[in-house]
């Protein structure tokens, strides 16, 4: 059986869930370099693995520290973190609109 | 010998001793740099003049009064009989990839295009206490997607010193092209799946995966967060030793670093070759690639040159004393792309979801009708192709009903590439090797725009270097010759957990052994017949 195909209707919503816009160019071309890519990793699929074998989140098991408490620290300088926004009101980030996105559900 | 070409070692030395000014080397290297480097990369940049053709383009900017800044401070150390650390005066040049605070950070995107960071990343910041200079932020394929350094939205991308038609590898290809072209002695950089080791030996010179969580990752704008590791990129290896001994250790602000400490890491190069059990694996002698239609794989040679200077490499090793083991099984390196493919995607779409155009960087200025439309307009005008691929694909691959086949699949598939390491570094297993030497790269440097575009071609360019990733294991490439074209060839050295005092006493034991090869005199096409400055 051939690799795993994403078509232009399964693409197109990958695009909405992803939040990206592309021009007709664009979208052509990544998804059949997706397609590419998936063709790639279909021996993964097919690989038989040991029950036994674990899952690795990281190839070597992290000595890192203890994880330190979880407690609120205050960025020393926030009035630098303010000015990255584009957009500030009241010293606060400023959004559009959310609601319109649920239709004005609330 | 001329300026630029002292390394690491020499300035800091001549520095630290008053026989020469960190502010006389800055003034120096910034001329050198500006000989050599050319127009600096800028959004939808274009080369202006056909001289350009023949320069490196490794900067995307020059950070002149921060170097300053940081000489006159080396400086009045030295005068005033304090230590000004073990790196005064020697000028290094960042990947445009770790943050710096008031300096422009922009992961060579469009997105981060105007972003200066609030805070230093930490390894910067230890560099700096050390007393280096910073020069500038060099060119990375965009957030470091990529094997060519092409995909920077900052153009030109950097061209390879030794054949400006070439390219430079990636996607730490600004910091392999500084240091080749002489520009800095050092430079740091980050390797998720061969992002130091595949530009360095494609550029000639050394480039050291240390083993995930040596290094901070505090201040790296992350792309692969259970792969990342920063590392430097020298021309020699202790030169490389000196750099990781500054920003090795534990870090408060990444809990992914380790607390096994440091070693001496400049005392493990005093050790020869003798006793070392170097393997050679039958399984890094080819690239397994994939047909884009069945999904089958068929098996392709190496380049020729390539594995013939392995083979070189490895009798040169054997006559300074080392035990060469051959046949050592890698069963599962076969699988070090296709994996790569699905854990780095994911890892990737998830920390590409925080630009969005609201806290900062890139913002359209199209009017939105709501906040979803400011998302969709500032992410599709903001990120290039690899960046929406790479969201695409992590997003397809841990999807509920796909996750099982490939993003969970590939995690263990990653435990297994780790065993045939833990296997072969055994000492009671039937190899028990300490190192396994591979060549670095399938091919020497291919020509610009030859692959550009095909992405899965282009990951295959990293396969000798991201089992060490997927591993979290250290990892060094070297220089060893030249191919008839007279592009650079490298082998690398892999180790055990922890281990880069082994890897880079074996990679300092081959620079011995073959410190008259003929070789070594040649230089970079870029700098010139006499022409050199400084």
């Amino acid at each position: 059986m051939g690799p795993e195909k994403i078509t232009p209707e399964m693409f197109d919503r990958l695009v909405v869930l992803a939040a990206l816009g592309l021009e007709e160019g664009e979208a052509v071309y990544l998804r059949e370099e997706l397609n590419h890519q998936l063709a790639a990793v279909k021996e993964l699929s097919e690989i038989q693995v040991d029950p036994d074998v674990e899952e690795k989140p990281h190839g070597l098991d992290c000595l890192g520290a203890n994880p330190r408490k979880d407690e609120w620290v205050a960025f020393p300088n926030p009035e630098k973190i303010r000015a990255l926004a584009p957009e500030i009101q009241d010293g606060m980030i400023a959004v559009p609109d959310v609601a319109k996105i649920s239709g004005g559900a609330g | 010998m001329k300026f630029h070409e002292l390394n690491a070692r020499e300035i800091a030395s001549k520095v630290r001793s008053g026989e020469l000014k960190a502010t006389e080397v800055l003034e120096k290297t910034l001329a050198h740099i500006k000989f050599v480097d050319g127009q600096p990369g800028v959004l939808d940049g274009v080369i202006r003049s056909a001289e350009e053709e023949n320069k490196v383009h490794a900067f995307i900017e020059v950070t002149e009064s921060l170097a300053h800044q940081q000489a006159e401070e080396v400086d009045r150390k030295v005068n005033a009989g304090q230590n000004p650390g073990l790196l005064a005066g020697v000028p290094i040049s960042i990947k445009d990839i770790f943050c710096i605070e008031g300096i422009r950070s922009t992961a060579a995107s469009r997105i981060l295009a105007n972003f200066y960071p609030p805070y230093t990343a930490t390894t910067v910041e230890k560099l700096q206490n050390a007393g280096a200079l910073i020069v500038g932020k060099v060119n990375l394929d965009e957030f470091t997607f990529g094997s060519s350094s092409e995909s920077s939205a900052f153009q030109p991308c950097p061209f390879n010193p030794w054949d400006p038609t070439r390219i430079v590898g990636g996607s730490s290809g600004g910091s392999a092209a500084s240091v080749a072209a002489y520009e800095v002695p050092l430079s740091l950089g980050t390797d998720t799946g061969g992002s130091i080791r595949q530009p360095a030996a494609l550029c000639g010179v050394v480039g050291l995966k240390p083993t995930y969580g040596r290094v901070s990752r505090y201040g790296l704008i992350a792309f692969g967060s259970s792969l990342d590791c920063p590392g430097p990129l020298a021309r020699n290896a202790a030169d490389a030793a000196l750099m990781l001994q500054v920003i090795a250790g534990l870090d408060p602000r990444d809990a992914t670093t380790t607390v096994v400490e440091p070693v001496d890491y400049l005392a493990a190069l005093d050790k020869d070759l003798r006793g070392l059990r170097i393997g050679l694996s039958p399984d890094y002698g080819h690239i397994a690639y994939p047909d884009f239609e069945t999904g089958e794989v068929t098996y392709e040679p190496l380049q020729d040159e390539v594995s013939q200077s392995t083979r070189d490499a490895a009798e040169t090793l054997a006559k300074a004393g080392a035990e060469i083991v051959e046949g050592v099984p890698m069963p599962n390196s076969r699988f070090g792309i296709p994996a790569y493919f699905v854990i780095s995607r994911v890892e990737a779409a998830s920390n590409l979801h925080r630009f969005d155009g609201v806290k900062y960087g890139y913002h359209t200025s199209k009017p939105v009708k709501d906040l979803n439309e400011l998302y969709r307009l500032t992410r599709a005008e903001g990120f290039g192709n690899q960046p929406k691929l790479r969201i695409l694909m992590g997003m397809y691959v841990s999807a509920s009903q796909h996750s099982a086949n490939y993003y969970h699949k590939a995690l263990k598939v990653r435990g297994m590439i780790r065993n045939d390491f833990v296997q072969a570094f055994d000492k009671n297993g039937k190899y028990a090797i300490d190192l396994l030497m591979t060549p670095s790269t399938p091919t020497t440097a291919f020509k610009r725009k030859a692959i550009f575009g095909n992405t899965v071609l282009m990951q295959y360019s990293d396969q000798m270097n991201v089992c060490a990733n997927h591993a979290g294991i250290p990892a060094v490439t070297i220089p060893v010759g030249f191919d008839a074209k007279g592009l650079p060839l490298g082998i690398q050295f892999i180790g055990p957990d922890y281990r880069e005092d082994l890897v880079l006493q074996a990679a300092h034991g081959y620079e011995q052994a073959t410190a008259e090869a003929a070789w070594r005199s040649r230089r970079p096409v870029v700098l010139g017949q006499g022409k050199e400055q400084a």
